[in-house]
């Protein structure tokens, strides 16, 4: 029997969420709406009768206090009530409550086969016309999900298929070009004309067709997303030089003569483990070591916001717990690129969602997933560009703990291949060469394939097995089930030995996929260990001991050969030579020119005061703590600074420090840099200047800029058109040089290469955007440094020089312009700067510390002092500051390496000498009465004069009225 | 010494276990992280622990609502033994996740005074969202022995979407007030009506914290475990130096009340 089971809140004021969904929606524009009235819906399905069902809901389902719940068959359903949709997943999405359903009605004695969960939304006020497609605006995606209106019936049950599993060859070897790229575009390889040749000519060679399961593993191991292609390959590039880049260069192997090869010349001996890894691996302290990873997971986020920005953090947790023999997570970043909160519905191109719904939805993936991990999120950034509309972006990033003894990994043939953890669907078949494809306004519907919704409950159950038996020493080697799925990970563990697969094994969600689909899919929360015969036992005894599924897919050997059987049957059979080393190089044309000028003069400063509210309030700097505070930023309590500080915890800190190891005062921090607006005007400028902010942020909190390194996640448009590749090569070079000068190594990257959103006819391309994840070792977690003010009567200090560039800065934002000159970057005295900083902290001579990046000082300043709720009076004539400067520059100025830094007049002469050789001036100081005053000693001008409660109330109020604000201005 | 043994009870979804063992480390008991997988294999582990603890997390995902799932097989499947654990003296300590579960198995109730029991629940925060803040908090140390002795009010971090404590009768606060049950409760220092965010979820009479009639249970949703060194406090780098952080003083209490 099968029954359906609402639960209903009690009364309207238990209804919190149709609270919430009613302004969301009235804040998309639904006028009619007077309010929405939530009920969850249980579809039970098992051997039970009536008693039993009530049971479950009463004890299980329904809350005593705010809920009641009506039990009836589901065969008799006849529909819905009126006014009211309903919202289910599709079949095959991953539905996390049933399992919790399940367990929970066993605890009762009730023995369910499966659960379905879903929500009625009952829209009071909407004509049933429109029901509909209200639901679609706000409470449901099409991509995941189905909803029923008016009558509709009930979804069927999850039902089960048949699908082959037998060998399948695809005929290959006289096809001409038309064709091989028929059947690449047809499979939904991505495989290129040249690619295919090359599979071809290798058949050809050894006399027979390739198998429909060859061809996929190819096309997944040789996915742009897999092997970088784009930045491994051959590039002529035509352009002005910059720093090492010569004109007109040609380039073989971007990444290695560049990032790599800054690494490989500093040769710092912090670095244990760099680029071959699923993240870089530093020195942390004594037997410890720190790993980082930084991802994107952009496409999928674009068309399921919530589960792809989840699942992308899903996935970069998965690559921590798979670097060297497993380590912990103990700190998660994550970064959004959105369109503008304010951008009118009517300019959302087709096909693409509002903003504001991204933003919501990206935030609410990461706080999910993360929470329950049980991982802090620590640190983040997010950028505004309405080039982003269509083609979000989202980074999610991880840091982890491991000892230096389980840093290297080996896999032996005869080890086990062991997949641990959730069951593979068909969910997520294609991500890999998916990410590699331009999305288009039916992105949504076409592709929904390669979205998914993560389970974080399974993938926190696989972390402590992981740590677990790593500590019990049952496994050589693991690897995270990624892009690709089984594909990649046992193509890439197998590669120096071979393996032997055998895909009847893997437990499956439903029944009726094929074997390729099972060898390709991409389903979340999956491991896969190299287990050693005489460990195997033990390991699949402890997964049993915590619910974790595991299970032997197959073996490692020595035959240098993948095989793949479906029982008895050989399915394919590739050498791993020809699979890891038979793509061809791209060759790829590249050009940069510099942007047009801009025509307009900068703009005078009228109204110094009005200006800097108008920044604070700006959405790339206004505070993000609507977003912050929704993340939980203190589980494993090593926090030391929080995202958020000062007297009314509203100040944005620099950087996150985190006490990692309990009992011990070394801690890191984590600084990002981004600036998509300098990307515009240079990205070889824009790559120092994130470097830059990246370490200024570190160095700013008291993190050793020595022992720091560096990540790169490059998110560009279309590489295959030279206009684009001409930015990342000169962004490369950006990375290179700086990395040099500032003898900081990258460790680690990842690089999304074609963000771009098609409508009709037009394409809309995002700027070049490059994150740089700094990471540094914080030498003792008592004596780290937060911005916020700290007393009346200190001496203010501005480190670093202004220059007259106000390219790409925020105050050309405001006024709608982009200028043509950006900030210049000198990386040796960078270097020296950040050295003196850390020397002087470590003396205990600095109060407090914030650098200076968008908005510059006058942005700085206002948020030290709301921070502090004391006041600072500043002569910007003081300035350490290049010929040419006026107070446009001097207030607003973006120029790299500055910190704006307090001190006790008592050691103010023991830190300018500290400082000595590098650009250092007391600028003014702090005063008792909160308020910010910034004058200029030559004109007499008293450009910004304004309380720290307004400062501090401009700064606080975009994002909370732009998200949760009843009427939005444009919606 | 079995009674300075504490069991720190997990399940998949727990994630609190290892701060709350150090926890209570460093305040001098012997604390054992336990799968409940082995509680349910083997229920004789209770007699040998003095204190069992429910640590913050995500217990099953949270599914169906916070804490439900674990509640339902602790409450159902073990909850005589836990009652007998109770009644020979046991502590239970259930933190954020936790104490909701604690509220939904039946092992912390509120009596009404005539025999009966006053129906309550943790339910979502008026903000319909999780949200983490540090937060102020009043005690009333008369009933319960885990209460923190001498301090009028601590500051605790709060992580939670579900921690709005309603009783299911007109009767629900001033009886939570009259029995000295309601342990911890949000407020403000200077003495006023502490609105959102001091109150961060809307809970009833401003209600963090709650124990069983005998005062050896007790659930609250901030975190004492995230409050123990001096660095864990936000506004550390600006204010005199602490030895310790408030939550210290949970523990310690509990600690304590085990001997």
């Amino acid at each position: 029997m099968r029954w359906q089971i609402e639960v209903l809140p009690r009364e309207v004021e238990h209804d919190s969420l149709g609270a919430v969904l009613t302004r969301k929606l009235k804040s998309l524009g639904v006028r009619s709406l007077k309010r929405v009235e939530t009920a969850r819906l249980f579809l039970l399905d098992g051997d039970i009768d009536a008693a039993a069902a009530r049971r479950v809901a009463s004890q299980l389902l329904a809350d005593p206090v705010t809920e009641k719940a009506h039990v009836s068959e589901w065969e008799s359903h006849h529909g819905e009530a009126m006014g009211s949709v309903s919202v289910f997943k599709k079949t095959g999405v991953m539905d996390p409550t049933e399992a919790g359903v399940l367990r929970g009605a066993a605890s009762l004695g009730v023995k369910l086969v499966s659960a379905r969960t879903g929500m009625r939304y009952r829209l009071v006020g909407v004509p049933s016309a429109k029901l509909e497609q209200v639901a679609a605006s706000g409470l449901y995606n099409a991509a995941i999900e189905t909803v029923q209106t008016g009558s509709d019936r009930f979804p069927a049950p999850k039902g089960a298929g048949r699908a082959n599993t037998h060998r399948i060859e695809v005929p290959l070897r006289v096809a001409d070009d038309k064709a091989l790229l028929a059947l690449s575009v047809r499979g939904g390889l991505s495989l290129t004309v040249i690619e295919m040749r090359a599979i071809q000519a290798h058949f050809v060679e050894l006399g027979r067709e390739p198998t429909e399961i060859e061809l996929e593993s190819l096309a997944q191991t040789w996915s742009e997303h897999c092997k970088h292609k784009t930045l491994t390959g051959d590039i002529a590039y035509t352009g002005p030089a910059a720093g090492s880049l010569p004109e007109n260069a040609r380039v073989r192997n971007l990444l290695k003569a560049t990032i790599k090869d800054a690494t490989e010349q500093l040769n710092r001996d912090f670095c244990l483990s760099v680029f071959h890894d699923n993240a870089g691996v530093i020195a942390f302290d004594g037997d410890w070591a720190l790993c980082m990873k930084v991802e994107t997971h952009n496409h999928p986020s674009a068309i399921e916001p919530y589960g792809g920005a989840g699942t992308g953090l899903g996935g970069v947790i998965r690559d921590i717990l798979g670097t060297g023999q497993g380590a912990k997570p103990v700190a998660n970043i994550d970064v959004f690129c959105v369109g503008t909160p304010g951008l009118a519905p009517a300019d959302v191109p087709k096909g693409a969602m509002h903003p504001k719904r991204i933003l919501r939805g990206v935030v609410e993936g990461v706080r999910d997933y993360g929470n329950q991990m049980g991982i802090p999120t620590v640190a983040g950034a997010v950028c505004f560009d309405d080039r982003y509309v269509g083609n979000p972006l989202v980074y999610a990033g991880t840091a982890g703990l491991l000892p230096k003894s389980r840093v290297a990994k080996q896999v032996s043939p005869g080890d086990h291949i062991v997949v641990l953890g959730g069951r593979t669907g068909r969910d997520g078949i294609h991500g890999a060469t998916f990410s590699s494809i331009e999305l288009h306004d039916e992105s949504e519907t076409a592709d929904a394939g390669a979205v998914q919704i993560g389970n974080a409950i399974t993938e926190k159950k696989l972390l402590d097995v992981v740590l677990q038996a790593r500590d019990r020493d049952l496994f050589a080697a693991i690897t995270d089930c990624g892009a690709g799925g089984f594909s990649s990970a046992v193509g890439e563990m197998g590669e120096q030995t071979g393996a032997r697969v055998y895909l009847e094994r893997a437990p499956l969600k439903y029944a009726g996929l094929s074997a390729t689909e099972i060898w390709i899919s991409e389903s979340q929360e999956r491991m896969v260990l190299a287990v050693p015969q005489d460990r195997i036992s033990d390991l699949l005894a402890l997964a049993r001991s915590e619910d974790v599924e595991a299970f032997v897919l197959g073996e490692f050997t020595h035959s240098g050969v993948l095989e793949l059987f479906h029982g008895q049957e050989l399915l394919g059979s590739i050498s791993m030579d020809f699979l890891h080393g038979g793509v061809p190089r791209l060759e790829r044309e590249a050009t940069w020119s510099p942007p047009a000028a801009e025509l307009r003069p900068i703009p005078e400063l009228d109204d110094g005061t009005d200006t800097l509210l108008r920044l604070l309030a700006s959405p790339d700097i206004c505070s993000k703590e609507w977003i912050i505070r929704q993340y939980d930023h203190e589980v494993q309590a090593g926090s030391v600074l929080k995202p958020l500080v000062g007297v009314h915890l509203a100040a944005p800190g620099d950087g996150s420090v985190v006490a990692p190891i309990p009992g011990n005062k070394t801690a890191f921090a984590i600084g990002l840099g981004i600036n998509p607006s300098f990307g515009d005007l240079d990205p070889y400028a824009m790559a120092e200047a994130v470097i830059d902010e990246a370490l200024r942020n570190v160095v700013a909190v008291g993190a050793d800029p020595d022992h720091c390194a560096i990540l790169d996640n490059f998110s560009w448009g279309n590489c295959a058109k030279p206009d684009r590749l001409g930015g990342l090569v000169r962004a490369s070079y950006g990375c290179r040089d700086a990395a040099l000068a500032l003898k900081t190594p990258f460790i680690s990257g990842k690089d999304s290469l074609n963000n771009e959103y098609r409508v009709g006819d037009k394409t809309i391309v995002i700027p070049p955007t490059l994150l740089i994840t700094a990471i540094a070792r914080v030498p003792d977690a008592g004596a780290a440094v937060s911005m916020d003010l700290k007393a009346a009567g200190n001496a203010l200090f501005v480190v670093g020089r202004t220059g007259t560039a106000l390219g790409g800065s925020q105050f050309l934002k405001l006024a709608g312009m982009r200028g043509d000159t950006l900030p210049r970057f000198d990386g040796a005295l960078a270097r020296e700067t950040f050295l003196a900083m850390h020397r002087a902290m470590r003396r205990g001579l600095v109060k407090s510390c914030h650098d200076l990046s968008e908005g510059g000082l006058a942005v700085a300043l206002a948020e030290m002092v709301f921070g502090g709720g004391f006041g600072a009076d500043v002569d910007i004539d003081l300035l350490p500051a290049d010929s040419g400067v006026d107070a446009r520059q001097l207030l607003f100025g973006e120029s790299l390496t500055r910190f704006l830094v307090e001190v006790a007049p008592a050691d103010a002469a023991n830190f300018e000498s500290m400082l000595d050789g590098i650009p250092c001036r007391r600028v003014g100081g702090t005063t008792e009465e909160p308020r910010l005053l910034l004058r200029s000693s030559r004109t007499g001008r008293v450009h910004v004069a304004a309380e720290a409660a307004l400062l501090e109330s401009a700064f606080r109020r975009t994002l909370p009225e732009a998200m949760d604000g009843e009427e939005s201005h444009h919606g | 010494m079995a009674e300075r043994r504490v069991l720190i009870l997990r399940a998949a979804g727990t994630n609190c276990d290892q701060e709350t063992a150090a926890a209570f480390a460093m305040h001098g008991a012997t604390a054992e992280v336990v799968h409940v997988n082995r509680l349910l294999e083997k229920p004789d582990l209770l007699k040998a622990v003095g204190l069992v603890a429910i640590p913050g997390g995500f217990s099953y995902g949270d599914d169906i609502s916070a804490g439900r799932v674990f509640a339902t097989e602790l409450g159902h499947v073990l909850g005589d033994h836990f009652r007998a654990f109770i009644a020979r003296g046991g502590l239970m300590l259930g933190i954020c996740n936790g104490f909701q579960v604690l509220v939904k198995t039946g092992l912390l109730t509120l009596p009404d005074g005539h025999g009966g029991i006053i129906p309550i629940t943790l339910h979502w925060n008026d903000t319909h969202r999780y949200e983490a803040r540090w937060v102020h908090l009043s005690i009333d140390p008369a009933l319960c022995v885990m209460a923190p002795k001498n301090r009028e009010r601590i500051e605790l971090p709060v992580a939670h979407g579900e921690g709005k404590l309603l009783g299911g009768d007109a009767q629900f606060l001033a009886q939570a007030l009259g029995t000295h049950q309601a342990v911890f409760r949000y407020c403000n220092t200077d003495g006023s009506e502490p609105v959102w965010p001091a109150n961060p979820n809307g809970s009833t009479g401003h209600i963090a914290g709650l124990c069983d009639s005998t005062g050896q249970v007790l659930g609250l949703m901030p975190h004492p475990e995230r409050a123990l060194l001096s660095w864990h406090h936000p506004r550390w780098t600006r204010e005199p130096r602490r030895e310790q952080g408030d939550g210290a003083s949970v523990f310690a209490a509990a600690v304590a009340a085990m001997s």
